[in-house]
């Protein structure tokens, strides 16, 4: 493949974007479920990253494929503790919105 | 992967196109099925991206994991609680939102002016392993990654059980009092939440 072709800068700048999108997700969502969603964005963006730098930087050695494998393992287990927690969450409010649960909230 | 130079650029605009768009729909849109049936797209984008850099093998693994595993729990997730409420009004909304936008803002132009001002040291292309990544990724998974991947089995079993142990309903098969069996659907009905205030 001619590297030349498509720069670095590109993935690099659609994964921050991707990455803030995420962010910006995390902090204004009221749902409990799209605030998971968006952590799924943020995990997605950093192994847009791995992938683009494994592929052009290192591109014999490909380390950072295996680092994203390793990534979505996590995030898979990851999404399935998170999401039996919003359900006990929402056994015991009847709510899954965010600005409830604040019983730790002094 | 050998596809010209200008089919590469166009699979990558409008991949980065989907991918933009959908994520901005995902955060945004009111209704929450909408959303995660975009985040499937997001994630399908992403495989897509990831077919461009020759990693075959990990595209496949996000198409399995992302699009079969985790979107489909979330689609299940909200189906269980899906409940339409009228959210409560929050003080300070407009200038939460305000203040975490400017945030974000901020940092993305901080991540995108590393980005283009960092020279990064670009290995030469002919050396690349293109196609025989998947072998490669075997070859690290059992030699110098082989310890990460067996944790990784043991997390995956932790999660599992974690998971049943949170999202499970604790049911009583006998009286506690009287020793009869008792009537599991009585218990699901009278069984009221515990922290909804009270007044």
């Amino acid at each position: 493949m001619n590297f030349e072709s498509i720069p670095l800068q590109g993935f690099l700048i659609v994964s921050s974007i991707l990455f803030c999108i995420g962010i910006w997700g995390l902090l204004n969502s009221r749902n409990a479920v799209r605030v998971l969603m968006s952590i799924e964005l943020m995990l997605n963006a950093v192994n847009l990253n791995l992938m683009a730098f494994s592929s052009y930087v290192d591109n014999n050695l490909i380390q950072g494929q295996v680092f994203s494998i390793f990534v979505i393992t996590v995030a898979a287990a990851e999404a399935a503790v998170g999401l039996a927690i919003l359900l006990s969450l929402y056994r015991n409010r009847v709510t899954v919105d965010m600005e409830s649960f604040n019983l730790l909230k002094w | 992967m050998s596809i010209a130079v200008t089919t590469q650029f166009i699979c990558f605009a409008v991949l980065s196109l989907v991918i933009i768009v959908g994520a901005l729909g995902v955060v945004l849109l009111e209704n929450i099925v909408y959303s995660a049936f975009l985040l499937g797209g997001v994630f399908m984008s992403v495989a897509g991206l990831y077919l461009l850099l020759n990693a075959s093998f990990v595209a496949a693994a996000q198409v399995l994991v992302y699009v079969g595993a985790i979107n489909v729990l979330i689609l299940f997730a909200i189906m269980l609680v899906n409940k339409k409420e009228d959210l409560k009004p929050m003080k300070y909304l407009n200038s939460r939102r305000l203040i975490s936008t400017t945030i974000c803002i901020t940092l993305l132009s901080l991540l995108i002016r590393v980005d283009l001002s960092k020279v990064w040291k670009i290995a030469n292309p002919n050396l690349s392993i293109g196609e025989e990544s998947t072998v490669r990724i075997g070859e690290h998974l059992f030699s110098d990654y082989l310890l990460p991947f067996e944790v990784a089995s043991v997390l995956l079993l932790m999660a599992m059980i974690g998971a049943i142990v949170l999202a499970r309903r604790d049911v009583l098969t006998k009286d506690i009092s009287t020793g009869l069996p008792v009537d599991q659907e009585l218990i699901e009905k009278s069984d009221k939440p515990l922290l909804i205030k009270k007044n």
